[in-house]
């Protein structure tokens, strides 16, 4: 086993850093939290009838008047704020995971076929990818918002608010993957086992799924941790903005949102709580992103 | 001058301490040339960078002394170190094409480096360093020296580079593969130059390189190197021409001669441990031959023209297109090898992807076999053509996917053309195809990357042989290789050819290689053949002006040495 | 050169164009116009005149050519939330978000590229892992929340720094500058860090990376082999080479400040142009929606080209035609 370790690069370096194995557990944590939220959370936030306004505004346990069945304190709805925020890291993490999947698919399918391919096909993505970047992906996520706003009657907005978030996510991230994959696969193509296989006869999927894609794999897997990390962070900041979640599911950033108005008074724990919680799962996942990047490009070591 | 004694160098890493040199020892006096030759990984560069002080980190001298006159280079601090480079010991890279800043003029490159060890005007810096660029031959210096490096071609970038290893005077200048990258005619011009600063302004120069040739032509004396160690050292005639250690000796049978054609080169390692006592791949022979006496199959090019689009620069000119064959006719005789040979630039590559339909003609025709063979994409995937010709590439690190496993490699080509349709017959013939190239067997569950460049060669040519071809283009398959490793792999080919009834294409800018290979050679120079013919004549007696001039050229060493 | 410019201005038309035609689609397409413009009690007859008027009958092409053209004369329509003229709206709140991104980027520019220099130049020491990972820190922290912690600590806590607003402004024929008074710049402080910080990281690892691969290259190693001067190796040599790549990201990245000032006006209620679009979005207002996108469009593209012609300046690549 530590033979195993010692021989690949990747696993040894990790067990040389304290900081990324602190980020690997911290980030495995809140992830298995946000997973089995039903069933670790001690009550359900999103049931009226578990929580009641009798238990508003405790502080944690280790303050005065904290209560043993609050440990993390409640909100003014009585809410426990552990159950709010595992069940809001639940949604922050679904809409990024899913936004961070929708776009690799799509700006990593379109960005290969941009580089196999080349010449007008290649001219078209790439003009769409400039309008894109035009727009940044704060703007582009608003603006589908708005859009949705707009065209879908108001009873389906509600419901479709996690879709149409997730979508405007996805939309305003594909854009990096495309350019990776475009870039990464113009050095391939100039190799020669590309041009073995292009000169054999085999299918152009073949080539670019089967030879081309696992050899760009590197660079990929950084953007896509730097672009989950993104995703939270945007999907955080539209629902501050309150554009986002509504209030009767709220995610990390609705729940910052709603604890910015105790911001001047002393219930300090509604709103530093889930603001230290989102910034250690992001920190985390960026400190990750970041080893990977070392890790698949040894000369930054 | 120069003295180095038992010279170690260690790089630390995390399975202990990597000795990269052992106990080296070397002596250049002023004014000598002095060759450091050696294969890859022998450790030539770390040498050199040992001495001007800038081995990459974390490695570091562990042993031995170095002086330069009266100076301990071991001793100095690494400002007295920082100042002591230009200004006695220089250094030159290999490409010159990356050597130079971009965006800064030459002129500016060269002043500022005298102005750094010397302290003159700004006028008398400008001064010298025109009379500098004259010296070595830049016309009309004091306006070339206002461009900038991408305004120079490749030979000249290399005499710039020269003139700013030489505008302190050093005593001592450490040329790095200096020439590697340059054609043979601006080889010839830079070795030349070289020389003459050696004689006239007494600089002492420490040339490391792979190329023997180059080393007999110029080198006063030379040490030999393998694997971090000192093999032998002495003058170069006496050294390369009677050498006394069993290394050499092997090193010089393996270098291609121009002059003549040896049918083997004797090569110790060859049919090695690795397939001794095992099959010798029996069942791929019968299997390729398919129990019938091979009919090789013929070649033609009929005027084939291929010209690239240019670079537009402008909106009302359409680009000259850059034409990189023009009117390329010759026959390839079925069964026979053809020796295709030029210098950069000259389409040989070019050449070898219309073949194979990567890049289509502007005109012309070619067939294969007597039937025709359509160009670029009117090439459809299933022409037959796909499976009866075949490449080896010259770049053995991405030739092969990395990210698979040498058997799915292997079988590619197999179930592509539909040869062999059961999975388990597909790998057994895998594996024995492996044997026959001169591999272990037990390759096929491994990736690439743990094999040597020259191993990876083979498994290409392996695989290239698994679809069943009749024509084999060879695209530069040595260019990469020890000369060593190259020997054997031009043994391997011709003896593959001469078993299997191939034609073979085989191209390389190495004149010497190509002869060894070659029945007939086209010479190619900007996209147009120069001369073509059989080998013999053209080597013996070459016509065309271009060819005497290549063929006298290319560094030789002298006949009687072996 | 000029070949390489006018490409670049092609291009860039193209893209302002995709824009307007977005904007266009959202304003025809995303509800209807008429119902916004009119109220319940209009009649059916009366829509169907002023839909007739408006020329939302005519052919598509057309449509969109006069949407175009109306804008290139500066008619950019009426807000349906506020009646006004849309151009009007936005073009009073364009000096706070300009003022903002500016103040950002430099800051963003004068910590980001010094620090990037020294974290490549000392890529093991103890500083270096120290700024590594408070950027690390900075990417990773919502601009939201920074604006938060700022105002927590430098408003309420100490009470240094106004936490909303503009501060005093001076009108200057027509553009409000917050540069010219005490106030001014003591309200733009906390905004222009919170809105600063994200770029900062951003800037300081391209330079670092840029830099460390410049480093590596042959010209450098050349350059130290023969003993040019430290100083003028590193900022000379290695720093001008590194800067080729880092003005074409940063020029990208001035699209993206001014995008997120959207969030940083929120916090601090900067009465900017993202204020403005957040409060359209809500309000469903599409002529300002549209307009704002086009607007940030034109600043994205016009930086980009400002950053084509200092590629130019700095690389004599494409300066001077190679004569070999």
């Amino acid at each position: 086993m530590w033979a195993f370790i010692k021989r690949h690069e990747g696993l040894w370096l990790f067990t040389r850093s304290p900081a990324v194995m602190i980020a690997a557990i911290v980030a495995l944590a809140i992830m298995i939290g946000a997973v089995f939220a039903p069933w670790i959370a001690p009550v359900n936030p999103y049931d009226l009838a578990s929580f009641s306004l009798m238990d508003g505004l405790l502080p944690p346990v280790w303050e005065e008047f904290g209560s043993e069945r609050f440990l993390l304190g409640t909100d003014d709805q009585g809410r426990d704020m552990i159950s709010s925020i595992l069940y809001g890291a639940r949604l922050s993490l679904i809409i990024g995971v899913s936004a961070m999947i929708i776009a690799s698919v799509l700006g990593v399918g379109l960005g290969l076929a941009a580089g196999y391919f080349g010449g007008r096909f290649d001219a078209i993505v790439m003009r769409i990818a400039d309008i894109q970047l035009a727009l940044p992906a704060i703007l582009t996520a608003l603006l589908i918002d708005g859009i949705a706003r707009g065209i879908l009657p108001p009873e389906m907005q509600q419901d479709l608010r996690v879709a149409v978030l997730t979508l405007a996510i996805a939309l305003s991230l594909w854009v990096n993957f495309a350019r990776t994959a475009r870039a990464s696969t113009f050095v391939q193509m100039n190799k020669e086992y590309v041009q073995a296989a292009v000169m054999q006869g085999q299918h152009p999927l073949r080539i670019m799924f089967v030879h081309i894609l696992p050899n760009i794999l590197g660079p990929l897997l950084v953007i896509m941790t730097v672009d989950l990390a993104s995703a939270i962070l945007l999907e955080a900041t539209l629902s501050f903005l309150g554009i986002g979640l509504p209030a009767d599911s709220p995610s990390l950033g609705t729940l910052i949102r709603i604890g910015m108005q105790f911001l001047l008074s002393g219930e300090w724990w509604i709103l530093w709580i889930p603001t230290l919680f989102l910034i250690a799962l992001v920190v985390s996942i960026n400190v990750l992103g970041d080893f990977l990047r070392d890790v698949f490009n040894p000369r930054l070591r | 001058m120069l003295k180095v004694d038992h010279l170690t160098v260690k790089f630390p890493s995390r399975f202990g301490d990597v000795t990269a040199v052992e106990n080296m020892s070397m002596h250049i006096g002023p004014g000598e040339i002095h060759g450091l030759v050696g294969e890859s990984g022998a450790g030539k560069s770390t040498v050199g960078a040992a001495i001007i002080g800038l081995l990459q980190s974390p490695g570091f001298v562990s042993d031995g002394t170095m002086t330069l006159g009266e100076t301990d280079l071991r001793s100095i601090d690494r400002f007295e170190a920082h100042a002591l480079r230009g200004k006695r010991i220089s250094m030159i890279f290999q490409d010159p094409q990356t050597s130079l800043n971009p965006l800064m003029r030459i002129e500016d490159q060269l002043i500022e480096t005298i102005l750094a060890h010397e302290d003159m005007p700004t006028s008398a810096a400008q001064k010298r360093a025109v009379d500098l660029l004259e010296e070595m031959g830049i016309e009309g210096a004091s306006a070339r020296m206002q461009s900038y490096p991408h305004q120079f071609s490749g030979g000249m970038r290399q005499r710039v580079v020269i003139a700013l290893a030489l505008c302190t005077n050093p005593e001592l200048i450490i040329a790095d593969e200096p020439t590697t990258a340059l054609d043979v005619a601006v080889q010839s011009q830079v070795l030349e130059l070289i020389r003459r600063l050696a004689d006239v302004r007494k600089v002492s120069f420490m040339l490391i390189t792979h190329d023997i040739g180059v080393i007999a032509q110029i080198a006063d004396t030379v040490t030999v190197m393998r694997r971090g160690k000192l093999i032998e050292n002495g003058p170069t005639a006496r050294v390369l021409g009677h050498p006394e250690h069993d290394y050499t000796k092997q090193l010089m049978a393996a270098v291609p001669p121009l002059d003549r054609k040896i049918a083997r080169f004797q090569v110790p390692d060859e049919d090695g441990p690795a397939t001794a006592g095992k099959s010798k791949g029996d069942a791929a022979e019968a299997w390729l031959l398919g129990g019938k006496k091979p009919v090789p199959v013929g070649l033609t090019l009929d005027a084939i023209n291929v010209a690239f689009p240019g670079v537009r620069t402008s909106f009302w000119q359409k680009p000259k297109p850059f034409v990189a064959l023009s009117d390329i006719s010759f026959d390839v005789t079925a069964g026979s090898v053809t020796g295709i040979v030029g210098e950069s630039g000259s389409g040989k590559s070019t050449l070898a992807k219309t073949l194979t339909g990567l890049i289509k003609p502007e005109s012309g025709t070619m067939t294969l076999g007597g039937s025709d063979l359509p160009g670029g994409k009117a090439r459809s995937r299933h022409h037959p053509s796909r499976q009866l010709i075949q490449m080896v590439f010259q770049d053995p690190f991405s030739s092969l996917n990395s990210r698979h496993k040498i058997g799915a490699i292997l079988a590619e080509p197999l179930w592509l053309y539909g040869l062999v349709e059961d999975k388990e017959e597909r790998r057994a013939l895998c594996a024995d195809m492996l044997a026959l190239v001169g591999m272990a067997p037990e390759a096929i569950d491994k990736y690439p990357h743990q094999f040597s460049g020259g191993q990876r060669q083979r498994i290409a040519v392996a695989r290239a042989l698994l679809a069943r071809p009749k024509v084999l283009i060879c695209d530069e398959p040595t260019s990469a290789l020890d000369v060593s490793i190259q020997a054997q792999l031009l043994n391997l080919l011709k003896d593959l050819q001469s078993a299997f009834g191939l034609t073979v294409i085989f191209i390389s800018h190495n004149l010497s290689v190509v002869r060894q290979m070659a029945d007939d050679v086209v010479v190619l120079r900007h996209g147009r053949i120069q001369e073509t013919g059989p080998s013999e004549r053209v080597y013996q007696s070459p016509q065309a002006d271009y060819t005497q001039r290549l063929l006298a050229l290319t560094p030789t060493m002298p006949s009687d040495w072996r | 050169m000029v070949y390489f410019i006018a490409k670049r201005l092609v291009q860039s038309l193209f893209v302002m164009l995709a824009v307007a035609f977005l904007a266009f689609s959202l304003f025809r397409f995303v509800g209807d116009p008429i119902t916004q413009m009119t109220g319940v009690e209009t009649s059916v007859e009366d829509q169907e005149r002023l839909r007739d008027e408006l020329g939302l009958n005519d052919p598509f092409a057309y449509q969109f050519a006069r949407f175009t053209g109306d804008m290139l004369q500066g008619d950019f329509g009426f807000s349906y939330r506020t009646r006004q003229p849309v151009a009007e709206m936005i073009a009073t709140r364009i000096p706070a978000t300009l003022e903002l991104g500016v103040v950002a980027l430099l800051i963003s520019l004068f910590v980001g590229i010094p620090a990037g220099v020294y974290t490549a130049l000392r890529p093991r020491g103890a500083a270096t892992q120290a700024i590594l990972m408070m950027t690390l820190v900075g990417v990773s922290i919502p601009t939201f929340v920074i604006g938060i912690i700022l105002i927590f600590f430098f408003g309420v806590q100490l009470g240094w720094l106004p936490t909303f607003g503009r501060g005093g402004t001076v009108n200057l024929g027509g553009w409000d500058t917050s540069f010219l008074t005490v106030d001014g710049w003591r309200a733009i402080i906390l905004p222009a860090i919170t809105l600063g910080v994200y770029q900062l990281t951003l800037t300081m690892r391209l330079v670092r990376a840029e830099m460390m691969d410049v480093m590596q290259s042959d010209y450098i190693r050349f350059a130290t082999a023969r003993g040019v001067p430290m100083g003028r190796l590193y900022f000379k040599h290695a720093l001008a080479n590194t800067m080729v790549p880092v003005i074409t990201i940063i020029g990208l990245q001035f699209g993206g400040v001014i995008a997120f000032s959207i969030v940083t006006e929120s916090v601090f209620q900067w009465p900017g142009m993202g204020l403005l679009f957040l409060e359209s979005i809500r309000f469903v207002d599409i002529p300002v929606m549209g307009v704002y996108l086009v607007v940030i469009a034109f600043f994205f593209v016009l930086v980009n080209l400002i950053v084509d012609l200092l590629y130019v300046a700095i690389d004599p690549r494409l300066r001077i035609r190679d004569v070999s």
